[in-house]
Order: structure tokens, then sequence, then C-alpha cells
């Protein structure tokens, strides 16, 4: 294998790789506060690019994504609103069907908005045949968008919990309902704040992928099984493992495409989301007996 | 015997709707009717392993795929080329082959259908419980997520491989001949007979069922599933009851998926689909997870419904819009809903 | 020796529940362990049962070594016990609550039960009617078809006993059979424990209710904060300095 090679199979790994990533802090920062697993999150990613797409007919592209990714804020917000916040201590089988009925829902909806066709947003910069020269490997400028964009929003997030009152109120929710709410922080408002925050990172994630990976109807469902097992293998909760993890299953993917027939590439991940749940469902990073007192 | 009730009113209505088709000349809702049978009886299998076990399972379709394509692929497949290996002819003298002609008159060599029934169900139970296994140790959404992942790999891979034709999937599947006179194909001639024989096929089951889910099996079932620790604490090895109604309710799929294939002549990729195992688990929680009869009769009507196109492009949002109703406001199941108790629901404030 | 417990200890990350503790209980004899609330009662019994592993020290249940066994396999060997937060299956009566009891001392597996074969279903009225004559044991037959979680709370508890019971154990773990039970009802379960130890159960139980445990036990154990304080028959234990100063203050043990 040439190094250019490596560097364009590397490059690729890390682009999905970081998408992955932002999915999987999405399912992190609602399971975090709620203890959900929203198999929805891959939808919000399609519904961000889908609807740039749509807006950008009439506006100029950084108003496009900005106001989609608003939109797709307040579809999260709907969500939560509508479906999960007057439930009453439900189970765990019944959240898991509920969120993967909205999924459903969400995707039957934009493939009647529109349609079955293949969309992208324009290149940021340039265009498809523009290419700039990084590791020895030439890839289009895009990519470097999607790896800073996400780059910048992780580390927003990781600031937001940190420094932020709102950050911190959400990180109490997450280890104490009951001590936050007797601290007098409304779980309420912050279970809809943590979905309209995945909803908006998922989002803008979308759009800053579209050119390079094109936005379909149906692509949030293998998003979300990615960053699910992108969520696991870092261990559920943890932003940062996340990273690591996505770019880990990124790079694993891209390289795999060397040795197996791309059809195959999807059962690549799966693969080793099973893998993980059937031999360390507490993940890479996670503690065994912490995870074990989580509930599922 | 009360308990014998509905099956007799589930035979007697299987005979009274047949004759209603050729009183009124509808002899063409036979079709869709058989086929319902059939997805029944991945239905009821899955109601087993989810109501009664209390085991989610998201990939179901999955071991549908299975028993379909494995069925198909080896009654298709032209094995001509194959005819010195040892395997294969050992496989002809036991007499597990047939030999044909394709359409240009040159011999070719096919595996009869009941051979390739039983492979493709020892298969499945081989599959089954490798899965189970370690999947049945997970809870909650891990276990979710790994038969979803299950269902998916199946259906990624008949969807990729040359094999199972691709996108396209398999056609020109022969009938599968049971007794002299009797097989399953789509052969007009045999409608009635298919239809009876499908859903003859499925009051079996519903009897099997309804005996062991009140025998001392179902007890336990229903223990594991009410509170596991304390049952394997009475003596009873929870992992292997789970395991094993895992493997029946992956099997009865898998025998659905053979006999749909042979009747429909052919299986595609979607019907190993996602969207086909959702479909499964929405019924089963429409008619009550642990109602056996309950997910017979919503998985009927609904089928029903959809194999005629009542609910046109939006088959799919349909039954997603299902299982969010159901589970939002019935998750007992549509016979276990009080309306009074729902309406406060919605207007107490939450936490 | 019907169950021995050697050096047993157990730690949940940095909590030491139990430590070094080591005792047997003799084949027909009722024994109590008591102590004060967090001493490690209930983790002893999940030891014992085989909920939890421990992380050292062994246990042997008639000479074998059960402390690596599974659950179902400890309850199998004859060991049946009951929990202080009630466990038994919703929407299923009280009848068949206690028929789960007989499941390991019968046979009927996933063909048999599917076919509803003749010796099945001999077997299934075996095991209604051995069910009913535990209910009505404990005075409480005509709540066979209630459904179990909706009986009062001394019913259930008797209804759970009974499920232990169907399980025809050598040994009987009981945990806190008197928690929640007013003077009389406490004293019908002293009585019940001593007409099944009178049948040659063994029984080893946790209570806090000192009249029951002084009233009916052979031997007590005293644990605090995880080690065995004290063994012996009820009348040493209640002059045991140790066991009252646990209990109730320095000072008292003086006097």
């Amino acid at each position: 294998m040439t190094l250019e090679l490596f560097s364009q199979y590397l490059l690729a790994g890390i682009t999905y790789g970081i998408i992955y990533a932002i999915v999987g802090i999405g399912f992190n920062i609602i399971y975090n506060t709620t203890g959900i697993i929203n198999f929805a999150q891959g939808e919000f990613v399609m519904l961000g690019g889908m609807t740039a797409i749509s807006l950008h007919q009439w506006l100029p592209l950084p108003l496009a994504i900005g106001a989609a990714v608003i939109l797709v804020m307040l579809i999260g917000a709907l969500v939560e609103i509508l479906f999960i916040r007057w439930l009453d201590r439900p189970s765990v089988l019944r959240m898991i069907i509920i969120t993967i009925g909205i999924s459903i829902l969400i995707r039957e909806a934009a493939l009647h908005v529109w349609g079955e066709g293949v969309r992208s947003l324009p290149y940021f910069v340039g265009n498809e045949i523009t290419t700039v020269q990084v590791l020895g490997a030439r890839v289009s400028p895009q990519v470097l968008w999607v790896i800073g964009v996400c780059a910048v929003m992780v580390l927003g997030l990781s600031l937001f919990f940190k420094y932020t009152l709102q950050g911190k109120k959400m990180q109490a929710c997450a280890s104490n309902r009951m001590a936050a709410t007797l601290c007098g922080i409304s779980t309420r408002n912050m279970v809809t704040l943590s979905f309209m925050l995945s909803a908006g990172i998922g989002a803008l994630a979308g759009c800053v992928m579209s050119p390079i990976t094109y936005t379909q109807y149906d692509i949030g469902t293998g998003l979300a099984i990615k960053g699910f097992t992108v969520a696991i293998l870092g261990g559920l909760g943890s932003s940062m493992a996340a990273v690591a993890a996505g770019l880990l299953l990124g790079i694993i993917e891209s390289f795999s495409v060397s040795v197996v027939p791309l059809a195959f590439q999807d059962a690549i991940s799966i693969s080793l989301l099973l893998a993980i749940l059937f031999f360390r469902p507490h993940g890479l990073f996670g503690n065994k007996d912490a995870a074990g007192l989580k509930e599922f | 015997m009360t308990r014998h009730l509905p099956l007799s009113l589930l035979i007697l209505a299987v005979i009274a709707v047949q004759l209603l088709t050729r009183w009124t000349e509808t002899a063409y809702y036979l079709t869709p009717l058989t086929m319902t049978a059939y997805y029944s009886l991945v239905i009821v299998g899955l109601c087993l392993l989810m109501g009664y076990a209390g085991q989610i399972s998201l990939g179901h379709a999955g071991f549908f795929g299975i028993g379909g394509y494995l069925s198909a692929m080896l009654t298709t497949k032209d094995l001509m080329a194959f005819k010195e290996n040892a395997l294969i002819a050992l496989c002809d003298k036991l007499g597990l082959l047939v030999h044909g002609q394709d359409m240009l008159g040159v011999s070719s060599l096919q595996m009869q259908p009941w051979a390739a029934c039983i492979c493709a169900i020892l298969v499945t139970i081989a599959v089954a419980y490798a899965i189970g296994i370690p999947v049945l140790k997970l809870k909650g959404h891990y276990l979710a997520m790994a038969t979803l992942g299950f269902g998916i790999i199946v259906y990624r891979l008949a969807l990729a491989s040359p094999l199972f034709g691709e996108a396209d999937g398999i056609s020109g599947v022969p009938g599968f001949p049971l007794l002299p006179g009797l097989a399953v194909s789509g052969d007009f001639s045999s409608r009635i007979s298919n239809y009876y024989l499908a859903w003859g096929m499925l009051a079996f089951v519903m009897w099997l069922l309804g005996n062991l889910i009140h025998s001392r099996v179902g007890r336990a079932l229903r223990a594991i599933h009410g509170a596991e620790a304390a049952t394997n604490a009475m003596g009873i090895d929870t992992a292997r009851y789970k395991l094993n109604t895992f493997v029946l309710s992956a099997v009865l799929a898998s025998i659905a998926g053979i006999f749909l294939t042979h009747y429909n002549g052919g299986i595609g990729p979607s019907e190993a689909g996602i969207m086909k195992s959702v479909r499964y688990v929405a019924i089963v929680a429409i008619g009550g997870m642990a109602n056996l009869w309950g997910a017979l009769v919503m998985g009927a009507l609904l089928n029903i419904m959809s194999l005629r196109g009542m609910f046109g492009t939006y088959d799919d949002a349909v039954f997603g819009a299902i299982l969010i109703i159901i589970m939002l406001f019935a998750p007992q199941g549509l016979l276990g809903i009080s309306l009074s108790a729902t309406v406060k629901r919605i207007f107490r404030r939450g936490e | 020796m019907l169950l021995e417990v050697n050096n047993l200890s157990r730690r949940f990350g940095g909590l030491q529940a139990l430590s070094d503790v080591s005792f047997s209980v003799r084949q027909g004899m009722i024994k109590a362990v008591i102590g004060p609330n967090g001493a490690g009662k209930t983790t002893l019994f999940n030891l014992i049962s085989g909920t939890l592993p421990p992380s050292s020290g062994t246990i042997h249940f008639k000479g074998q070594a059960i402390h690596t066994l599974p659950p179902f396999r400890i309850a199998r060997l004859g060991m049946a016990r009951t929990y202080q937060n009630i466990k038994l299956y919703p929407g299923m009566t009280a009848l068949e609550n206690v028929m789960v009891g007989c499941h390991c001392r019968s046979r009927a597996g996933f063909l048999a039960g599917m076919l509803s074969l003749p010796w099945t279903q001999k077997e299934e009225k075996n095991i209604r009617g051995k069910c009913l004559d535990l209910l009505a044991l404990l005075d409480i037959a005509d709540l066979a078809e209630v459904e179990a979680t909706s009986l009062a709370f001394g019913q259930q508890r008797a209804v759970e006993f009974a499920r232990a019971l169907a399980m025809e154990p050598e040994l009987l773990l009981l945990d806190e059979p008197a928690a929640g039970l007013n003077i009389y009802e406490t004293a019908e379960v002293a009585r019940l424990i001593s007409k099944i130890n009178g049948q040659g159960i063994t029984v080893l139980l946790v209570e806090h209710d000192m009249s029951l445990v002084m009233d009916i036990s052979h031997e007590i154990v005293v644990l605090s904060f995880g080690e065995k304080i004290a063994e012996g028959d009820p009348a040493s234990i209640q002059r045991n300095k140790e066991v009252i100063r646990i209990y109730l203050g320095e000072d008292d043990a003086e006097g």
C-alpha cells in the first residue's frame, strides 16, 4: 500500500469516524440525562442535511445551514414533548420501541416530503473536483470542513458541560435526578434541552457531511446503528471516549474496503457491534462495575 | 374446555371465509390470506418470545430470511457443474436431488424441496443457538441492538451476495410437494388447498403453543419474565429456557419463510429487512405482548390490509405509527386499554 | 453438617460487606443470623444462595462446594430461599406462583408441553394437588385463584413461603420472615417455622424480631459490620456482653 493510498483511507476513516462520533455523542447526551437510548438519533442528521438543502433554494448557504440546525433542534424538542415527556417511568422495552417508531415516522415523513432521491448541499469551498494535499493524499477541502466543524462541536460541548451553568445542570441531572430536582433544577427542561442539543449537533454534522456523503431519506438508520456502536465502544455516557471510538470505527471501516467488497462494509461495523456487546459491553474505556450499576 | 374455544373458532372462521370467497367469487382474496397465515407463524413465535419469555427481538425477519433464502437457493441453484463432487454425489445417491431440465433442455441438478427445507431448518437452529447464547445474556437496549444487528447482517448478506441474487432476490422457486396431490406453490389450481394447508399449519402451531403456555414450561417462562433472578434461585435454568424459546421462535419464523417462498415462487431481501422485523414487533405489541390470540387476530387484520395495498405508500409509516401509539397509550395491547386512565395520564403533571 | 460457611468474605468496591465469617448449620436445627442493620446479613444470604460470588472463602452444602455454582444448581441440590421484599410473580395466581416452586421436581419439557402428552397432564394434576395442599397447610387455600400481588402483605408472605416449600428443600433460607407482620402474625410464623422444622427441614433465618428469634432458634449467629461477633444458643447470646453492646450501646453492656 502506498503512502498516498494509506492517507486516503486514513482521512476517509477520520471523516466518517468523526461523524459517527457526533452521533454517538448525541446518544450519550440524551442517555446521560434520561437513561433513554434515542434510536431516532440518526434521523436528526438526515433532517439537518435535507432541510438545509431545501432552504438553500431561498437562502444563502450559511443561513440555510443555520436555519436548518435551528429547525431540527425544534423538531428534537417537539419529539421530546410529544412522545417522551409525559411517560410515567416507562420500561426500557417501551422506550426502545417508541424511539424506533419515532425514527420510522420521521423517515417516512422525509420520504414523502423529499422523495427517494439522493441530494446534497454544494461544497462549501470549490466544487467536486477541487482538492487539497493533506498527508500525501489529495482530498476535497470539504473533508477539512467536516473534521474542523465536528472538532469544534466536540470542544464546544466539553466546555459547555464543564464551565457553563446550563451544562453543569445537565451533568447534575445525569448523576442523580432526584438530587437535581431538590436543588431546584427543572429536570424536565433539562431533558428537553438534551434532546435539542443532540438534535442540533446531529443536524450540523448532517449539513457539513452532505457534499461528500450525500443525503437520502434513509441514511438515518445506518448512522444510528454506527453511532450506537460508537457510544457503546467508548463506554456509554462518556463523550471523549466516543470520539476516540468513532475515529476507530471509521478507520477500521475505511481500511476494510481494501480487504472486503464494499457491499459488505456495513456488515463489518455491525459485526463489531455484536462483538463488543458479547465480549465487552462496557466498552473499551468504560468501567465494568460502573457499567453494571447503570440502569438499562 | 374453554381453552379450546378460540381454536375451534379459528377453524370455523377459516372455513367460513373460504366458503364466503367462493360464494362472492372473490377467490383472489385467498392469496393474501394464505400469505397472512404464514406471516402469522412468525408473529405467534415472536409473541411467545417477547410476551412470555420477555425477550425482545428486533431481527426476527432475519430468521424468516434464512429459511426462505436457503430453501430458495438450494432448490434453484444448478449443481450440475459440481456433479463430480463427492458430497453432491452422495446427496444424489440418497435421493436428495432432483434431475430436471432447464428452459433450453439442458439437464440440471437441484436439491429436492423437502431436503432443502430440512437443511434450512437445521441451519436456522444452528444459527439461533449460536446467536442466542451470547445475545440472551444481554438486557434492555443491548439486547435490542444485538438482535437488530443480527437482522441487519442477514439482510446485508442477502443484498450483497450474488449467491442470493443481490437486490433482485431469488425467483423461479419450484413448488414444494408435501403429499401426492398437495404441493406448496402458487398455482391457481391449488389455491384452495394451499389456503387450507397454511391455516391448518397455523392452527396446529396455535394448539402446540397454547399447550406449551399452560404447561410447566409456560409457567417457567412467565416466571422468568416476572422476576428472573428469583426464578433462577428456584432451580430453573433461566438461560437455557430463554435460549430454547428463542430457538423455537426462530424455527417458526424460518418455516414460515420456507413455505412462503415456495408459495410465492421467490424471495427478496426486503423480507429479511428491518421494516419487516419492526412490523412483527408492532403486531405483537398491538395484540398484547403476552396474548397469543390477540397477536394472531391483529396480525391477520393488519397483514391482510397491508397486502391488499390499503395503506398505499404509507405502509411502513402505518406500522411505525401503530408502534408508537400502542406503546404510548396501551402498552398492554389494545385489549388492555382503559380510556379514563389514559386521559388522566396525558393531563397529569409529570415529574 | 448440612451447611458449612468458611472464612467467607465479600467486598463491593471499597466496602467490606462480610469479613472472614465462619459458621455451620447442623441438619435439623433452626439457626438464626441476627445483627444491626448493615451487618451484612442479606449479603450473606445472597452468597449462600449463589446470587453473588464470594470474594474469598468457601461454602459447602451437603458436603459439596457450592460457592462456585450458579443459583439454579444450588436450588436443585435442595436449598430454597425467601426474600425480604417479596418477589411474587405478578400476573399469576397464588397457586401458579407456588406451582413454579415445583418446577425443579418435575420433568415435562418443551416437546412434552407442546404435545400435552398424557403423562404430562398427570404430572400437572399432581403438581396442582401438592401445591393446593401446601396452601392449605398455610391456611390460605381459599386464595389459590387470586392474583398474587393483589393479596394482603401477610398473605403474600405466606404464598412465598409455600412456594419455597414446594421445592422440597432440605435447607430453607428465610430472609426476615416476620418483617411487616404484627404480633399475632409473627407468632403464626414462629409456629409455622417450628412445624416445618419438625418435619425435617433445616432452617436458616435472618430476622430482627428478637422474640421470634429467641423463641424458636436452636442456635444464633451474631454479625456486626460484616464480622461474626458471637455464636451460640439463645441463652448465652442474650448474656453476651459484645452482643448487648452492639445493640444497646456501651453503658448498658457494663450493667
